[in-house]
Parts: C-alpha cells; sequence; structure tokens
C-alpha cells in the first residue's frame, strides 16, 4: 500500500523551481531514501510533506487522503513526525520535557499525563537516553540532540517518520549506531522517508531510494539501480 | 514542570504559609488605616498587571505592549457603565464584563497579530493602545459629546477585597497553567515556534488563547481601580506606562519563577509610592538608578538574588566536593 504520494509537486521560490512538477510515492513499511546535490530540493520536499512550506501546485496524499493544504500540526496529528536537518529541540527544557510535548500534543488522540511520562520515558529508553532525561537538552552532545530528536518525533506515534540528514555530523561509531537505530525504528512498524548525505548508510537501510537534481526527479529505484544508473553518476555519485 | 510533583506532602507547609499570608492580606483593613489599605490595592493592582504581563510574555518570548489598552478598556469600560449619576451596574458585574472585553479585544488582535514576530509584534501591541485611546476620544467627542467622565464613588474597603480577589484568581490561572501541558506548549513555542507545530502544538491557538486570559486580568484589575480614580478620560485611561511598568517589574522581580513578578511588582510599586512621598522631585531619577542597578548586576531579578544567596549558604562546607562538578 502507498503511504505517501505525491502528484506533480511544485514549489518556486521567486522565479527559481525548487521542487519541479516531481511525482513519488512511499510504501507501507519501507525506508525510501532521498538524495541529491546541494540544492537539489530535498529538504523543500520535506517542507512541502510536513507543510513548513505550502504547495504551488500538484498534491500530496498520506493513506489516499490528501493533506496538502493542512497545518503543520494537523500533518503531525494525522500520523507524519519530522526531524530537521539543523536539529530543532526545545534547549532549555529538560530533556523528557521535549519528549513529553510530543507525547502530550502530536498523538490523534488526548492522552493523560502519566500515560504520556510512562509513553516518554520508554522512548528515552528505546534511543538511549534515559541516564540523561532530567538535564537541560542544550546541555546534550550533537548525537543525543539528534536522539532526542527522533524520540520526541516518536512520541507523536507516527505512521511514517522523515529523517532530514540524522547522520549528518557524526562519526563512524555514531553513524553506525543511526543506522542501527534507523532499522529499529522500521521493525516497530514505522515506515521510513529519509534524506541522506552519507552513501553507505543510505545504501545500507534503504530498499528503494530517489534522486533530485534541481528540482526535478532523475532516478529512482533500488540501491543497486541507483549505484549503476548513469545519469546519477555522471550528476551525483562520480565516477 | 514535574507532573508527579502533585503530592500532598510537599505542599503541606507552603500551603499552609500561603493560607496565613491570604487571611492576613483579607483582613487587613480591620486593623490598619485607609493609607495602608489604599496603599495595598495599588500593590495588588500592579501585581495583577505583571502576572498577568508574565503569564503569556514570559514563556513565549512575545513582547507585549499592549497592557495598557487592556488596562484602559477595564477603565473605560468602568467610565461608561459607573456614572456618578444615572443607571449604576453592579460593581463585580462591571468588573467582570471589563474583563471580558479585553479578553475578546486580545482573541482578535492576537488572530490578527501572533503571526509578527520579534519587535514587530512589540510594536503593534504598542500601536494598539494608541489606537484605541484615538478611537475613544473620536467617539467622545463627535458622538457623545463628551470629555471625560466621573465615577460613582465605591468604599475603598469593597475596592479593596475585589482587587484581593481578582489577584487570587490570577495566581492560582497562572500556577494552574505553568503546570499543565498548555504551560508546556507555550514555554516550546518561546523555544522554538517551529519545531512546536511540528510536534502537534496548535501553536496559534496557544498564543491566542494565553494573550486573551492575559488580557482578561488586566481588563479586570482596569475596572476595578477605576472606581479611585473618579474622573476618566482616553488620556488617563490609556497611559502608556502601564505598558511599560509591568515589564520593568517582571524584569526588576525576575520571570524565572511563579513568584519573581509578584515580588518584583509588590517591591517596585511600594518603592515608587515611598520615593514618590519623600522626594517627589528625585523620585524618578532614584527610581532610574535602582532600575539600571538591577538590570546590570542581577540578570535573574530579585529572585536570582535570593536564589545565589540560599545556595551559597546551603553549599557552605562542601563548596570544595562541588568545585569539580
Amino acid at each position: 500500500m502507498r503511504i505517501l504520494e505525491g502528484e506533480g509537486v511544485t514549489k518556486y521560490f521567486g522565479g527559481l523551481a525548487a521542487i519541479s512538477n516531481v511525482d513519488f510515492h512511499v510504501e507501507q513499511g519501507e525506508i525510501f531514501g532521498l538524495i541529491g546535490p546541494n540544492g537539489a530540493g530535498k529538504t523543500t520536499l520535506f517542507n512541502l510533506v510536513s507543510a513548513a512550506l505550502v504547495l504551488k501546485s500538484g498534491v500530496i496524499k498520506f493513506k489516499g487522503q490528501k493533506i496538502s493544504g493542512l497545518k503543520p500540526h494537523q500533518i503531525c496529528r494525522k500520523g507524519i513526525a519530522r526531524t530537521f536537518q539543523s536539529v530543532k529541540i526545545f534547549a532549555n527544557m529538560q530533556v523528557r520535557e521535549n519528549v513529553l510535548l510530543g507525547a502530550l500534543f502530536g498523538t490523534s488522540t488526548t492522552m493523560l499525563s502519566a500515560d504520556a511520562a510512562r509513553e516518554a520515558a520508554e522512548l528515552l529508553d528505546f534511543v538511549g537516553l534515559s541516564a540523561m532525561s532530567t538535564i537541560p537538552a542544550s546541555e546534550l552532545t550533537l548525537v543525543d540532540q539528534k536522539r532526542l530528536e527522533v524520540a520526541t518525533a516518536l512520541a507523536t506515534k507516527p505512521e511514517l517518520l522523515l529523517l532530514d540528514e540524522l547522520m549528518a555530523g557524526l562519526n563512524p561509531t555514531e553513524t553506525a549506531e543511526a543506522m542501527e537505530l534507523v532499522t529499529n525504528i522500521r521493525a516497530k512498524g514505522i515506515t521510513i522517508f529519509m534524506i541522506e548525505h552519507v552513501m553507505k548508510a543510505i545504501m545500507g537501510v534503504c530498499d528503494r531510494i530517489m534522486v533530485l537534481h534541481h528540482g526535478e526527479k532523475i532516478a529512482e529505484g533500488t540501491p543497486q539501480e541507483i549505484t549503476t544508473s548513469k545519469k546519477v553518476i555522471e550528476v551525483y555519485l562520480g565516477e | 514542570m514535574d507532573i508527579t510533583a502533585f503530592k500532598s506532602k510537599n505542599f503541606l507547609i507552603p500551603g499552609i504559609i500561603l493560607f496565613v499570608l491570604l487571611i492576613a492580606l483579607a483582613t487587613l483593613p480591620l486593623y490598619v488605616g485607609l493609607y495602608w489599605v489604599i496603599l495595598v490595592t495599588a500593590i495588588l493592582m500592579y501585581t495583577i498587571l505583571t502576572v498577568s504581563w508574565a503569564l503569556f510574555s514570559g514563556p513565549s518570548g512575545y513582547l507585549s505592549l499592549a497592557s495598557a489598552a487592556f488596562f484602559g478598556v477595564g477603565i473605560y469600560t468602568s467610565a461608561m457603565l459607573l456614572p456618578n449619576t444615572g443607571v449604576v451596574l453592579p460593581l463585580l458585574v462591571v468588573v467582570a464584563l471589563g474583563g471580558v472585553i479585553s479578553f475578546i479585544i486580545a482573541l482578535l488582535v492576537g488572530f490578527l497579530t501572533l503571526r509578527l514576530r520579534g519587535i514587530y509584534f512589540a510594536i503593534f501591541t504598542f500601536g494598539l493602545v494608541e489606537l484605541i485611546k484615538q478611537v475613544l476620544i473620536f467617539w467622545e467627542i463627535n458622538i457623545t459629546g463628551t470629555r471625560g467622565r466621573f465615577i460613582v464613588l465605591v468604599d475603598t474597603h469593597h475596592v479593596f477585597w475585589i482587587m484581593l480577589g481578582i489577584f487570587v484568581l490570577l495566581m492560582l490561572t497562572t500556577y494552574f497553567f505553568r503546570r499543565s501541558k498548555f504551560g508546556l506548549a507555550l514555554q516550546s513555542i518561546g523555544e522554538n515556534e517551529e519545531a512546536a507545530a511540528h510536534r502537534g502544538i496548535n501553536v496559534t491557538m496557544v498564543k491566542v488563547i494565553t494573550f486573551a486570559i492575559s488580557a482578561f486580568f488586566m481588563g479586570t484589575a482596569g475596572a476595578v481601580i477605576a472606581t479611585k480614580w473618579t474622573y476618566i478620560d482616553p488620556y488617563i485611561a490609556f497611559n502608556a506606562l502601564f505598558s511599560f511598568l509591568p515589564i520593568l517589574m517582571a524584569i526588576f522581580g525576575g520571570m524565572g519563577q511563579i513568584y519573581g513578578p509578584v515580588i518584583g511588582s509588590a517591591v517596585f510599586a511600594y518603592l515608587e509610592e515611598t520615593l514618590l512621598t519623600k522626594f517627589p522631585y528625585y523620585y524618578m531619577l532614584t527610581f532610574g538608578i535602582v532600575l539600571v542597578g538591577v538590570i546590570l548586576f542581577l540578570p535573574g531579578g530579585l529572585v536570582g538574588l535570593i536564589q545565589r544567596l540560599t545556595r551559597r549558604k546551603r553549599k557552605g562546607g562542601v563548596v570544595e566536593q562541588n568545585a569539580n562538578t
């Protein structure tokens, strides 16, 4: 089943087409990768799906239902959560309060505060931040801030998780841990749509990959197909 | 915020102290003179303005300069509904109306302007004070043909008790709001509004409703205090000073804790009164120096100072142990 679908998705910044007429779909339960050179429009596409930006034309559907035109908090409650390329956490709040917020506001049903607290504790355990639950989020290292952001996103009980460069700025060990985290999230039954520059990571975990270049889709397929595609090698991977 | 903190044990002693303090305040008119009752009423009024300003602007980081507008709406409601001749509505009804009208204006203004950020929001809210003032002046001159209004005399003790009632209601509201999930949401908006929206928080709604609640209390305070001013015209009701004083008082007291704005406004208002009576010509100067001193040397306000002192005292012997951590 297609959990997320975009038809003719287009967005202009001034006269520049950041995304032009892109069709894409994400299957339920898969890990779908999005790659492309800088300025290709990857984050713009995420912003369109999560309603941080408004579409110029085209339509985006979630589980067959049109979601373009909704507000960010409505998208979140429908079951799409995202993380940001530059980590966005609530720096002066405690780690557990960050996650608690997601659980209290992001789910489609209202949750009792005791349930939300339990949920938050479980998620902190899941991403390995249990020991830091009461310190301010600003005191975490970058990798832990990224883990926290993922936990906060998961607290909203998403069916689809958009990860924007989860591995950027991480060292090889941390990258391996992040890859493991991604597969663990999928094992929970959550579909993943991720932007990534670390080729080893994306080729290792993704089921399918889409390549953007200058706002246009130039390729789509399994990691195998992408690495052998002439056009992709030409514009992105290099010889 | 700690949801599990609702344990009766932790609340018993502070609860008793607060209750005794409240009883002492409520029975104040029985054993002090009229001067003190009027002074405490004024202090309560400043406290209400400051605490309700801090309720919204503290966590959200939106610097509102609209306090004078909502306060003035309350004052003018009283001026219109409590004339010194003719039909007079019950004071409590007028006070509630003053609050409700402020609440509604804040809702409308909030939906229009809370998308503005930073300095733009501050300037617009300040413009609101001027806008309402000018509209009222136009209305009074061209339509009703009056320049100002006299208000019916109300017993000083009644005014005091109503003001105290509003204060208690406001403190309870603030206390429970800060501990509720909406308090947490407003704080997250102050931290990172975009991230808050993407975590499922209806940021516009949370901001507008809180803004309106804070306006409600400012309106009620205005409606009560107007009865002590006897003569009201738009220039008196919409005095820009009432937009700035709450901010100064909140900074003076420190905004990190719920009692910061309370202490700040109480000390500030008392200081203002004493300085004004003792040194009528130098009071603004002295006042300014005190304020500059507080901002320079006490970044956390009076509460920050108290916390620093108690922490130093508590550490005492174990300073070396903590030095490494």
